[in-house]
């Protein structure tokens, strides 16, 4: 299946007809089915339920929550119009371009949905001043400058890189306040929403970061080292940056402390996505059990069996055994 | 012995989890030219999740291939899955569905490649999980 190490390197220098029977990566078909079949429009979720309970927070906290939603917004309009478009550009498969389109696209759908939540419950006075603060918040516009400055220079390697840490580190310090309502059974229609971009956003992290791998693993040994370096060298910047980010939003509400365990948490992630060893230690990453619970339903489960005295855990009960797949 | 059986991908997330793990561990081969594996010892299951949450497509079908050998499924004793809890509900949901199918407890679940946290729990916890079930 796989194209010789050689030629799998180059970028595509024109365009063919793609033929979807013949793959050089089948990790391209495997994601185009995923991310296809996650296909969403932000018209699926009911807001207008959150309308009371957006009502029940305080002036200071609705402000808040545009806030941090134009600066997703902005992150979202940045990767769809100038990161994927510019992976695009590095694609070594058809498929891989294919995949890329789709990934544009839906961080436009993505920004657009941030838009309908504002069209449903805020005032549009209240959101036109978001998005001047979002234009003058020199943390926000910092990480924008950050990320772009890696997509204009033409390293495929640290673009990946960029664009992995965008997806996969750099959205959480905003992901973080839907959790947070949610967990405080507030705007829960909302977090619906929300979750369906952090499922969209894991995929593309999980992607692009695959992407890398394959590249990096192809060059010489110096190179590896030095890009190893530069990765670690951005999402050091751009830590610094989130942190103070962080502070600027959370500060007044409390809640600082627990989100940075929450940055520490995604970037050992991020890094994961690309390869790396995961950096932060777990004391701190214990992000706040209701956080991850509103995350991921059912994450509360006892399912670390080896941490539990055992006999609270219940294997569920049988299944059908029928289905086509399964022959027992 | 008691060993770990693993499964996979490209993407070899799974695969530099059980590396770290260091233990005795046997892949299931991810094309079907390689021949199926046949095991004759206990094992405990790595698996990561694929899919889009559905139950049904969760587990890699490589491995549905491997657990519909009766033999083989006989001597599962326990699974750990990998995942990411972005995917909500379905975060290792392979691991589930496995567990249910074939009534064994799910143990662990762990992210992409795990971290120094999981690796220290799943060797702590595997050992004694071989000890009291001996």
């Amino acid at each position: 299946m796989d194209m010789p190490a050689t030629s799998a390197a180059r970028r595509l220098s024109r365009v063919d007809a793609i033929n979807w029977n013949r793959l050089q990566d089948d990790k391209d078909l495997e994601v185009w089915n995923r991310l296809t079949g996650n296909f969403w429009l932000p018209e699926k979720i009911p807001l207008s339920n959150d309308i009371p309970s957006w009502n029940t927070l305080t002036e200071h906290e609705q402000q808040l929550t545009i806030r941090v939603f134009t600066g997703l917004t902005l992150l979202d309009t940045i990767q769809g119009t100038v990161g994927a478009p510019a992976l695009i550009e590095d694609a070594v498969t058809p498929h891989e371009e294919a995949v890329l389109t789709n990934v544009s696209f839906m961080e436009s759908v993505h920004a657009r949905s941030y838009s309908s939540i504002f069209s449903t419950l805020c005032a549009t006075r209240d959101v036109d001043d978001a998005y001047r603060w979002s234009e003058e918040n020199p943390f926000l516009q910092k990480k924008a400058e950050l990320i772009l400055e890696r997509y204009r220079a033409e390293d495929p390697l640290m673009r990946k890189v960029a664009s992995t840490f965008l997806e996969s580190f750099l959205f959480y310090s905003g992901f973080y306040l839907p959790m947070y309502w949610s967990s405080r059974a507030k705007l829960t229609n909302t977090a619906d929403l929300i979750r369906l971009i952090i499922r969209d956003e894991a995929i593309h992290g999980y992607y692009i970061g695959y992407k890398f791998q394959r590249q990096l693993a192809q060059q010489p040994q110096e190179r590896q080292e030095e890009i190893k370096a530069y990765a670690f060298e951005l999402l050091f910047e751009l830590y610094e940056n989130e942190v103070k980010y962080t502070e600027a939003l959370y500060d007044d509400v409390g809640l600082t402390e627990d989100v940075k365990k929450f940055l520490h948490y995604n970037a050992n992630k991020a890094l994961m996505n690309l390869g790396f060893e995961a950096l932060f230690p777990s004391s701190v990453t214990d992000v706040s059990p209701a956080i991850l619970a509103a995350l991921s339903p059912g994450s509360d489960e006892n399912h670390d069996f080896f941490s539990g005295s055992g006999s609270s855990y219940v294997i569920g009960k049988t299944v059908s055994t029928e289905d086509e797949d399964w022959a027992f | 012995m008691a060993e770990l059986v693993y499964f996979s991908t490209k993407s070899g997330n799974t695969r530099r989890f059980v590396e770290k793990l260091g233990l005795s561990a046997k892949r299931i081969p991810l094309s079907r030219d390689d021949g199926p594996l046949r095991v004759d010892q206990p094992y405990i299951l790595v698996v990561p999740t694929y899919g889009d949450g559905d139950p049904m497509s969760s587990v890699p079908p490589q491995v549905i291939r491997f657990l519909n050998d009766a033999h083989n499924r006989s001597l599962i004793r326990g699974v750990i899955a990998g995942g990411n809890t972005n995917f909500g509900a379905a975060f290792g949901l392979a691991g589930r569905v496995i567990a249910q199918k074939c009534q064994v407890p799910l143990l662990y679940r762990f992210e992409l490649m795990g971290t120094d946290e999981d690796v220290h729990r799943v060797l702590a916890g595997v050992k004694e999980f071989w000890k009291r079930s001996a």
